[in-house]
């Protein structure tokens, strides 16, 4: 490993680098050196700012359409302002993207040639210019199969990539960066999220060979012990501020944990329940959830009655998949029991009319029917699914208007929506006030348990704890048992009795809320097992 | 490091191969099948046939072909390349106007044509790339409301605004063109005449071609795809050409009607050409690109492709080639209906490229001829089929618009259909 180097040549320097979206800051005070042939880890939280600064480094549109960022970018001693992907790339700089930016229907050497294929003048290119010159397949082939020589891969060139293992497509990434003369600056981000154990550790020593050869590398991840394995320094990001930059040596596993999660913030936690006797309301096993990029890969889990169980995990992990797959919104596979009642999977009325009820993450998408008021929003569920604020008359039925519009005025005033009336449309209302009508939706059904997922995303400070008060109160006032799905571990921990984390689709472990920050970043790395060496049991 | 793991698909039996092929193929099977049932019924002698699709399959498959390169580009059937029809008869009725025959007219046909193809594919591709993901629809409703404007440029500002004297064109009030127009003893077999062979004889020629391509792909593959040589494939088709030779040359033995069919070489000529090109173009950096954009705009995006750019060209070059195949289209018919013709062609086309088993993201050569082939063979016995089953002349004549819509139809839902059948596959192998 090329951990000393003792010039002070940095191959690319990012320096005091802020982003503002929409008078939002997200991103403020990053420096990031790097030098020729080194592995640089930067670790954070999912929303700490990694993302966008990698989106800054690349010049991507969506950050010069919200008015550029702060700070200089300097890549080989020389400033430069980078405004399109391509243009990284002709400066050196390039990515193996966590989705793949593969073609399926491609063969490998069309892939690793996208855009930059060889080309030799024909008959028509004569006439008409350097476009109609004729591909050159066997030099491409020839470049194709040094690039993945270099990787020690071996599989034919012209293999479709469609059908090959997640894998090969990342090693094909790697070689269509290596494919690229003047590479001096890698990014990898998340690498390993989509490998196996030993796929993975062949990525690691991919990475160290490629990095021998004077190639600096960017490591995109959350997965410690890999840091610790190939990484030279660290840069930890947390909430868009850059808190440390640490030589490998220097630190270990657990202080890069305790550096990505902890919070300066003062929090409260949800008090310990050390009561024991209570029922299992709600018992999973098993489950496997189809949802993409939410894969839940058989999950066993007790909800107890009457608790708020938080579950928690990095974003991509499947924890949004649990509530969507036992809703019947995703196809699942597995057993749910309701009371000692096999809840019926793949069928969202069959698992409303069983007493659950959704307050979904897509609010916005599916939570709400935007140009219809509030209160048809608030009863439209418990109209289709309970025959609730209908008359019948014989085969014909008709809203209940009286009832309804009392219903909602109840509910206005209980969860202190704000609004110009029960008639407003809902696409008017605030992010804050739009949850709300959701969470009175859920309630109008009186469900035995109540799925919420991320109820605080993209509404502002004040809202989220009214929203998150609301919650409690239900919990309290009616016993309702509360599943809440959040990316935010803070408020996870400020209201939840038990906290679940999703990692890889499976339980990692269940935490009481006042559990370390070090446990509960291990845990969404992946990582508790390993370090702690023993098993967690669920009713810990 | 190790890394010997070879990606090969599961080997399948026979069965297994001939069942993956039907369902893969379903559309193009279930056409073969009804023009079968279809020819049985009709009751026509198999020459006839034969002559009467030969100069359908001239007249037709420009056009179609001209469909292959948006497809190409991820824009779906074009179905905008009526308004490259309209241009080639605006540009025929103003060469009719003034009285130039023959070849020359022709030629100052397409010159005429092309810019007038070009400015209005650009407009074309400047709305598609506006409205993506919409293409086929948009095209539709453009088509339609091109037409508007054609009508009124061609049915009132015609002898009113545009002076345009001449009574067979125009209609007796003297503004407006008349429904029909006939282009005998103008353009009618312009192209057609030039050079005619006996179909026994073109067809050998054809015959020999397909035996020469499957010989020499049999032994050096398809190098550029990774297509390894000696493929069992290219066997087949090298027997199919000798197969179709002796029986031409049995043909030529007897005094059958067959004998009497000529083909129309320079047209056939010109139709190879556009095969030729649009092979030659997906091997061109354009050619490729036009995939990438096809198959992933975003991808194309980041790897610094104009797609916008190149969706543009796909749409251009589809008007242009689409004004030729009508002018192609109509100097066969020798006659066409002012305000019908163009909008009719786009359906048609459309309809025979789906038969041939293209779908919306995918369109081959083979695909447009073989569905050319097949869309007209039930266009031709289908009417006399139904009137034979059913014993009724309006039958028939409602079976033939049933072929012409319903075939869009039903292969659009069959390709959906199938896409559905291989992706439950898909899943349970996984």
């Amino acid at each position: 490993m090329n951990t000393d180097h003792k010039n002070d040549h940095y191959v690319l320097d990012m320096r005091d680098i802020g982003k503002v979206y929409y008078g939002t800051r997200v991103l403020g005070g990053i420096n990031l050196q790097l030098k020729p042939g080194e592995i640089h880890a930067v670790l954070g939280e999912n929303g700490a700012g990694k993302s966008t600064l990698m989106n800054i480094l690349f010049g991507m549109s969506v950050i010069h359409n919200t008015g550029g960022f702060e700070g200089q970018v300097v890549v080989d001693g020389e400033e430069t302002f980078i405004t399109s992907p391509v243009e990284a790339m002709h400066k050196g700089i390039g990515m193996v993207h966590q989705e793949f930016m593969l073609i399926p229907g491609y063969s490998i050497t069309e892939n690793i040639k996208l855009n930059r294929e060889i080309t030799n003048p024909g008959l028509l290119s004569r006439i008409a210019g350097k476009r109609l010159e004729i591909l050159d397949f066997d030099a491409m082939n020839k470049d194709a199969r040094k690039a993945l020589d270099k990787l020690g891969l071996n599989i034919e060139e012209w293999v479709k990539v469609a059908g090959l293992p997640v894998s090969f497509m990342q090693f094909v990434e790697i070689a269509r960066e290596l494919d690229k003369e003047n590479l001096k600056v890698l990014v990898f981000d998340e690498p390993t999220a989509v490998l196996t154990e030993t796929d993975a550790d062949r990525l690691l020593e991919t990475m160290r060979m490629i990095a021998s050869e004077g190639i600096a590398i960017l490591f995109i991840t959350h997965r410690l012990d890999e840091v610790k394995r190939v990484a030279d320094r660290i840069t930890v990001l947390r909430d868009g501020q850059h808190v440390a930059t640490k030589n490998i040596e220097d630190t270990d596993v657990f202080e890069m944990a305790n550096l990505m999660v902890g919070r300066e913030i003062k929090m409260t936690t949800a008090e310990v329940d050390t009561s024991t006797d209570k029922k299992v309301k709600l018992e999973i096993k098993d489950l496997y959830v189809d949802m993409p990029g939410e894969v839940v890969k058989g999950i066993s889990l007790d909800i107890l009655d009457g608790e708020i169980l938080g579950v928690g995990g990095l974003a991509g992990q499947g924890k949004i998949g649990l509530a969507n797959g036992i809703m019947g919104l995703y196809e699942s596979e597995g057993s749910v029991m309701l009371d000692g009642k096999e809840v019926i999977l793949n069928n969202p009325e069959k698992a409303l009319k069983q007493g659950l009820a959704f307050v979904s993450e897509d609010r916005r998408g599916i939570g709400l029917l935007l140009d219809t008021s509030i209160e048809l929003n608030i009863v439209i569920t418990a109209m289709q699914i309970q025959r609730q604020f209908l008359k019948q008359y014989g085969p014909l039925s008709q809203r209940e208007n009286n009832r309804i519009r009392q219903h909602a005025l109840k509910m206005i005033e209980e969860l202190d929506i704000r609004c110009t009336g029960p008639q407003q449309i809902t696409r008017r209302l605030s992010g804050g006030n739009q949850q709300k009508v959701c969470i009175a939706r859920a309630l109008t059904l009186n469900p035995k348990v109540l799925f919420v997922s991320e109820p605080t995303r993209g509404i502002d400070v004040g809202a989220k704890k009214l929203v998150l008060d609301t919650l409690v109160q239900l919990n309290k006032e009616h016993g309702m048992t509360i599943i809440m799905t959040s990316s935010e571990l803070a408020e996870l921990r400020m209201i939840s009795h038990r906290i679940a984390i999703i990692n890889e689709g499976k339980l990692e472990g269940i935490l009481p809320p006042n559990a370390s920050d070090v446990d509960f970043g291990l845990m969404m790395a992946g990582e508790y097992h390993k370090v702690k060496g023993r098993e967690v049991k669920a009713d810990e | 490091m190790d890394a010997n793991i070879r990606v090969t698909p599961p080997e399948l039996s026979l069965v297994q191969k001939i069942k993956k092929s039907l369902v893969h193929n379903m559309v193009t099977v279930f056409f073969i099948i009804l023009c079968v049932i279809g020819f049985y019924y009709s009751g026509l002698t198999f020459g006839f046939l034969i002559n009467s699709i030969i100069s359908r399959l001239v007249r037709n498959s420009f056009l179609v072909l001209a469909l292959l390169l948006p497809v190409m580009a991820g824009m779906g059937l074009n179905f905008a390349i009526v308004l490259g029809a309209m241009c080639a008869q605006a540009a025929i009725i103003f060469v009719t106007h003034w009285g130039v025959v023959g070849m020359p007219g022709i030629g100052l046909t397409v010159i005429l044509t092309t810019p007038l193809a070009m400015g209005l594919g650009y407009l074309t591709g400047k709305l598609f790339n506006k409205t993506k993901g919409q293409e086929m629809i948009g095209g539709l409703i453009l088509g339609f409301f091109s037409n508007g404007i054609y009508q009124l440029i061609f049915l009132i500002l015609i002898g009113s605004v545009i002076p345009f004297n001449n009574e067979t064109l125009v209609l007796s009030s003297g503004v407006g063109l008349r429904t029909t127009i006939d282009l005998a003893g103008g353009m009618r077999y312009a192209i057609d005449d030039v050079w005619k062979l006996p179909f026994t004889m073109a067809g050998m020629a054809f015959g020999v071609a397909t035996i020469l391509h499957a010989v020499y792909r049999y032994i050096k593959g398809i190098p550029t795809l990774a297509q390894k040589p000696r493929q069992k494939k290219y066997l087949l088709s090298g027997a199919t050409g000798v197969a179709f030779i002796a029986w031409l040359l049995y043909i030529r033995s007897g005094s059958s009607y067959i004998n009497m069919i000529t083909v129309p070489m320079l047209t056939v000529i010109l139709i190879a050409l556009m095969c030729i090109f649009t092979t030659y173009f997906a091997r061109t950096k354009l050619g490729q690109d036009f995939r990438t954009v096809g198959q992933d705009r975003h991808i194309a995006g980041v790897s610094g492709i104009h797609s916008d750019n190149t969706r543009l060209t796909a749409m251009i070059l589809s008007t242009v080639f689409a004004s030729w195949g009508h002018l192609i289209f109509l100097q066969n018919l020798g006659t066409f209906s002012t305000y019908g013709s163009h909008e009719q062609i786009g359906f048609y086309s459309v309809a025979a490229l789906l038969i041939g088993g293209a779908s919306v993201t995918n369109a081959k050569i083979s695909h447009a001829l073989l569905g050319t082939f097949l869309f007209h063979t039930l266009f031709i016995v289908s009417p006399l089929a139904g009137r034979n089953l059913f014993g009724d002349a309006q039958l028939g004549e409602y079976f033939r618009v049933f072929v012409a819509y319903g075939v869009i139809g039903v292969s659009l839902v069959m390709h959906a259909w199938r896409k559905q059948i291989e992706g439950r596959r898909r899943l349970s192998q996984q």
